[in-house]
């Protein structure tokens, strides 16, 4: 019979448990019902007891690593607290979030309890054996998995399950403290850094992406480039909208080969074959041909529309819901200025 | 102070990016149709690892008796190697260590870490206390982000780093990272020194520009290296492929040609607007 363990991390506060963590205590206490298997729920925190609060009800068994060091996401001591919580636990199969803190350390840790991991996993399923999805070549190929060998660590992706949303209430679970003999710590984390000074431009929970392509950055029908005139248009535009920005290879290589940049765009904003597969229910692309290391990006978004001056550009060959053939800086004026007007009820 | 590093670089090979990729099923697994025959590159995070570490080794030499230094770890089949070694060699100076053994995504990560631990292991000249271990945080295949990290706990690595964009030396030896973490932001930690693992995502190097000298320089030790390698055969710790597919979504994409700017901006708003 199997038993599960949900491994779950505070957020920056240290009591709060992530979104991705809670995702987890969601697939964890579905697989958990349809299994009939025993379920505990690890906590890594500074303040572990308050963040058992969050699931309480949740599992029978909960257990915890707090302390001042458990505060930082490093290697050694977060490798050390979610060893010491599967040793605790002795599960079969244990599930966490493909968060950064918990994709750091989590192979390690399968390693040095004898299990197996797999990662970027989207969906759990299976009948009479436990089975696992999960995307290869960057989102271009589906495959399903499964594992004879245990424990076996499922990493989530995140967004793939509902935040639990269990009462806040003082813990009724068994909680127990589970002691960690650190390793030397080496490695201090002095905190975090927006990689430019400015607008926050990367919104992971914004309903739309909005994609901007190499195109923005070419001559104009006036013969000139128009750099400073596409940051001002795509800057208002994420701030009327609320969309998050996410740029193509090729417009973000350009700031790396001395010529004209939108300056606030950074690799961090990359989508595609080495960038970042973000979910937002809707995306938009602006002068991008959408070819496809860019594309495979976009697996996970919704409904997607692209505003590109080619009529044959990647897009129209079933990767966009629609494409509008026309200019986007004059798409993105018209659009600017409707969101204005409603924002101010005009 | 002269700091001097044994830098391993993990890298392996991948299908171009702009090759269309079919799964098929063979006798060992699945795999991509005419993978043997597609073109390759090195593995993109990877690539951006190894001209880090190019870029770290020659800002950093050492001495001429304990001079910094590069090696290129590759797993996968020797040919393929050799045709994807003709154009990475022309970039920055490493001496490759070749793993004959499978190509792509399909094998099981834990097989393949415990290959290139080993490989790293023996190799000469090696010290481990003076080692960054370098490789990308995910790769285009796989894309599990486990294999360097895996590669790291078997050679008793304990500073870990994954989704790296930067790396600043300080001079006692101690070095600042910036890794990638949730919502556009980079952590920043100070690690004491080497030993480390080191992911890296983009970082923030461009792709150096081919030096036939130094590729010409490379191959006098590829090639031999390529003729004495090693094969490994991978484990497949129980990894069992229920299904591989390509993604059945299509769409049916509408193409407007002929609307003007305030009708595509009315559309757009609209769209974005509704729930």
């Amino acid at each position: 019979m199997e038993s599960i363990l949900v491994l779950t991390h505070a957020d920056e506060s240290g009591a709060v448990l992530s979104k991705g963590s809670l995702e987890s205590v969601t697939a964890g206490r579905e697989l958990a019902a349809r299994l009939g298997a025993e379920l505990t729920i690890g906590i890594v925190a500074k303040d572990a007891s308050s963040a058992a609060a969050q699931v309480a009800g949740a599992a029978k068994r909960l257990l915890g690593v707090q302390g001042e060091a458990f505060a930082q996401a490093r290697f050694a001591s977060d490798a050390a607290a979610c060893e010491a919580l599967c040793r605790a636990a002795q599960a079969t199969i244990v599930l966490a979030p493909h968060s950064s803190r918990f994709a750091r350390v989590m192979a390690a840790v399968a390693h040095r309890v004898g299990g197996l991991i797999d990662t970027h996993i989207t969906a759990i399923g299976g009948a009479a054996n436990l089975e696992a999805t999960r995307w290869f070549y960057r989102q271009r190929i589906e495959a399903v998995v499964s594992r004879e060998k245990r424990p076996w660590f499922l990493l989530l992706d995140a967004g793939t399950h509902p935040a639990f949303a269990g009462e806040a209430a003082p813990a009724q679970a068994e909680e127990i403290a589970i002691a960690v003999e650190l390793p030397a710590l080496r490695t201090e984390v002095k905190g975090t850094r927006a990689p430019k000074q400015g607008a926050q431009t990367i919104r992971p929970d914004a309903k739309l992406l909005f994609v901007a392509g190499a195109g923005w950055t070419k001559k104009q029908p006036d013969g000139q480039i128009h750099v400073e005139d596409a940051g001002e248009l795509i800057l208002k535009f994420l701030g009327a909208s609320g969309a998050s920005l996410g740029s193509s290879k090729s417009l973000v290589d350009q700031g790396g080969e001395g010529n004209s940049v939108l300056p606030f765009l950074t690799h961090l904003n990359q989508v595609g074959q080495t960038g970042s597969t973000p979910r937002h229910a809707k995306g938009l692309s602006t002068c991008c041909h959408g070819e496809e290391p860019h594309v495979v990006g976009w697996r996970f978004v919704g409904e997607r529309r692209a505003v590109s001056l080619d009529p044959n550009c990647g897009w129209t060959r079933g990767k966009a819901d629609v494409v509008y053939v026309a200019d986007a800086f004059e798409v993105m004026k018209r659009v600017n200025a409707l969101l204005e007007d409603a924002a101010s009820g005009s | 102070m002269s700091n001097a590093f044994h830098i391993v670089v993990c890298a392996g090979i991948v299908p171009d990016p702009l090759q269309t990729l079919e799964p098929t099923t063979g006798p060992s697994g699945p795999g991509i149709k005419n993978e043997m025959v597609l073109p390759a590159v090195l593995d993109p995070w990877a690539a951006s690892a190894l001209f880090e570490a190019a870029s770290l080794a020659a800002k950093n030499p050492g001495s001429p008796q304990s001079p910094s230094k590069v090696w290129l770890v590759s797993l996968g089949p020797k040919a393929k190697l050799q045709q994807v070694m003709m154009s990475v060699a022309q970039k920055v100076s490493f001496e490759l260590v070749p793993v004959d053994g499978p190509i792509g995504g399909f094998p099981d990560a834990q097989a393949t870490a415990a290959v290139l631990a080993d490989a790293i292991a023996a190799i000469p000249g090696l010290d481990r206390e003076r080692m960054l271990l370098f490789g990308g945080w995910e790769s285009a295949t796989r894309g599990a982000g486990v294999t360097l990290q895996l590669v790291g706990e078997r050679l008793g690595i304990a500073d870990q780093f994954q989704g790296v964009d930067q790396i600043e030396l300080h001079e006692d030896g101690s070095f600042e990272v910036l890794e990638r973490v949730e919502g556009g932001k980079h952590q920043v930690s100070v690690c004491a020194g080497v030993p480390a693992v080191l992911g890296w995502a983009t970082g923030n190097l461009a792709e150096p520009r081919n030096n036939p000298q130094v590729g010409m320089a490379n191959m006098r030790t590829i090639m031999p290296a390529l003729q004495k390698a090693k094969t490994a055969t991978l484990d497949g710790n129980g990894l069992h492929y229920v299904s591989v597919s390509l993604p059945k979504q299509q769409r049916t994409t509408r193409v407007e040609k002929n609307m003007n700017a305030d009708e595509i901006a009315a559309e757009l708003v609209a769209w974005i607007g509704a729930e």
